[in-house]
């Protein structure tokens, strides 16, 4: 049945793109154990899982946060900033979620508000403009769904970052590091190569909100959160994420430092590859790596030509530096 | 309620109650007037074929990928499997997903159409409606027409899973071509447009349109009042607020969107020699 979803299921070989060494999970044979869709969401969501200032102050150098969205005010929700890996500038933005409940309220549980999205934007644009590698930390049950979120254009932030995401002349890796919400988090998640941690998860719509809607009972999460298939193997299997990041053996809440560690590893080794990467092939790539998500059938007429050979395997050809 | 009737968004029998102003309207009369009451504007629901012919310069609609069907990516099973939802959806509309695509032209522009049909599964956005919309941008793109699309959905297929999300950005990346070959985009909202297709496309034309009453909102109230506890006050979120909170161009009548949009057209291909539009 998974061979109908054209060109989102990539080989290991194909899988070039994905540096040998940065300790990458590419398929689902490589783990140990498989989680439940259920345990993914609850490990995604344990409260004493490293969220994005924790691992970016364990992945980085040096990090400056940059506050606001010049237009409105600064949303707790998302931080960004210029942070240094190995002595090379890169601009950050994240979701943040809180380790306690005063201080999740104060970070609105990680759920931005529009003025968010335009906080990221912005930086986005100053990652552009100076030629600066940008990494995004995904962790976020969704953009906030309240009245003063659409008073001030939830769906207009999140439909520009994504817009803006898919047309940004600098090489952009995304992390997924607990929760990945529906839209909330694609405004951070169009990028040249997307990496889930092991235990994350990604989904159209909350758990919740989805028994809310099919089963009419928010009761029904844990069927809904397996039909939906949300957790790290079923995204590699669905060509969403590209690779995992591997987790301590009790789960990321265990040990930030490890996690963390595995993380600059991945990071390090993918800005190396995509920096070499002119910035003409990185927009085309970018465009095929989301054009092939579908799963279609076309009764009697020809399947679309495939894509010429893929920048990575252009790479691949070429004697590395 | 007079004559213990429910108002019903899609007439199906000789008469309908307006939901707005309880007046009984008599369906061929109805028709006859675009689905718009008769009494106070009220403006029911359009199906996406009725849509087009109000649409588009009279019999200059063909119709692009009309065989394209969704397959079931990930084993979806609710109450029913997906695959049987489909076929429900199928024969009940007799299109084959939420999304008619093709060439048209309006007021003599040469335009890409694509327009969504509620009565399809509550208009969401799968893997098909991303591929024709994506398509539909890359043959405007490669044709140098100007694209349209009408909206109408309640957002992303949760039956197709992240592909579903993933489609927002398929298409947006078609959409950010077409922007930077200056061709112009029209978005045009009408009655319901919410979750992942208002935080896509439907949010991003170079001129965004919706119909009078129209109810625009990026997330449904069952999900807000299951993720947040607050109810949101009866009115919030139709076409006039967003028109206030300036995320609207304009609020066009049903009668005057043909005309309008052609105006709109018209005026951006001015300094064009060509038909089409030149960069």
């Amino acid at each position: 049945m998974l061979d109908r979803i054209t060109g989102t299921k990539r080989t290991v070989e194909a899988n070039g793109h994905l540096p040998v060494d940065a300790n990458h999970i590419t398929e689902p044979a490589q783990l140990a154990s498989r989680v439940s869709a259920w345990e993914a969401v609850q490990a995604a969501r344990n409260i004493q899982r490293p969220h994005t200032l924790d691992i970016v102050g364990r992945v980085f150098d040096r990090f400056h946060e940059l506050h606001g969205d010049r237009g409105f005010r600064d949303d707790p929700a998302i931080v960004g900033g210029i942070a240094d890996l190995d002595g090379r500038p890169v601009v950050i933005v994240g979701e943040q979620k809180g380790a306690s409940t005063e201080e999740n309220i104060a970070r609105n549980f990680g759920m931005p508000h529009p003025e968010g999205y335009r906080k990221a934007m912005r930086l986005y644009r100053l990652a552009e403009k100076f030629h600066l590698p940008l990494i995004t930390f995904i962790d976020t049950p969704g953009a906030y769904p309240g009245p003063e979120g659409e008073e001030r254009g939830q769906a207009e932030a999140i439909a520009q970052s994504i817009l803006l995401m898919a047309r940004l002349q600098t090489p952009i890796v995304v992390v997924i590091l607990g929760e990945g919400g529906s839209g909330g988090a694609l405004a951070l998640g169009v990028g040249d190569v997307v990496l889930a941690m092991q235990n994350a998860i990604y989904s159209v719509i909350s758990p919740e909100g989805c028994a809310a809607i099919l089963w009419r009972s928010p009761a029904e999460a844990e069927r809904a959160a397996k039909a939906m298939r949300v957790s790290g193997p079923d995204l590699l299997e669905l060509g969403v994420v590209d690779a995992l990041i591997p987790e301590p053996a009790g789960g990321a809440h265990t040990d930030h430092a490890a996690t963390a560690a595995a993380i600059r590893t991945a990071l390090a080794a993918q800005l190396a590859k995509l920096e070499r990467v002119p910035a003409a092939d990185l927009m085309s790539a970018r465009y095929e790596r989301f054009r092939a998500f579908g799963a279609l059938d076309e009764a009697g007429a020809a399947p679309p030509p495939p894509p010429p050979d893929s920048w990575w395997r252009r790479m691949m050809k070429r004697p590395s530096s | 309620m007079p004559f213990g009737r429910k108002p019903n968004e899609f007439p199906s029998h000789l008469w309908t109650q307006c939901p707005s102003c309880s007046e009984m309207l008599f369906n061929k009369q109805l028709a006859r007037n675009l689905n718009v009451c008769t009494k106070c504007d009220h403006h029911f629901r359009l199906g996406a074929r009725e849509r087009i012919e109000l649409l588009v310069d009279k019999a200059s609609f063909h119709e692009h990928d009309a065989a394209l069907t969704s397959g079931d990516p990930l084993g979806f099973t609710d109450s029913k499997p997906y695959p049987e939802r489909i076929a429900a959806a199928q024969t009940k509309s007799g299109e084959k997903d939420a999304i008619i695509t093709g060439e048209a032209t309006i007021g003599d522009n040469p335009v890409i159409l694509a327009v969504m049909d509620f009565e399809f599964m509550g208009g969401s956005m799968g893997t098909v409606v991303g591929e024709k919309i994506t398509r539909a941008a890359e043959r405007a793109l490669a044709e140098r027409r100007a694209l349209v699309i009408v909206s109408a959905s309640g957002g992303a297929r949760m039956q197709e899973g992240t592909l579903a999300l993933m489609q927002m950005a398929k298409i947006l990346g078609a959409l950010a071509r077409l922007d930077q070959a200056r061709l112009p985009y029209v978005s045009v909202i009408t009655d319901p447009t919410t979750g992942g297709v208002l935080a896509s496309y439907a949010s991003l034309g170079d001129i965004i349109v919706a119909e009078p009453g129209a109810l625009i909102r990026f997330s449904g109230e069952r999900v807000t009042s299951g993720t947040v506890g607050e109810k949101l006050p009866t009115g919030f979120g139709k076409a006039e607020f967003l028109l206030e909170r300036g995320f609207l161009d304009q609020i066009v009548p049903r009668p005057q969107l043909r005309e309008r949009i052609g105006f709109f057209l018209t005026a951006f291909r001015a300094a064009s020699q060509d038909l089409r539009w030149s960069l």
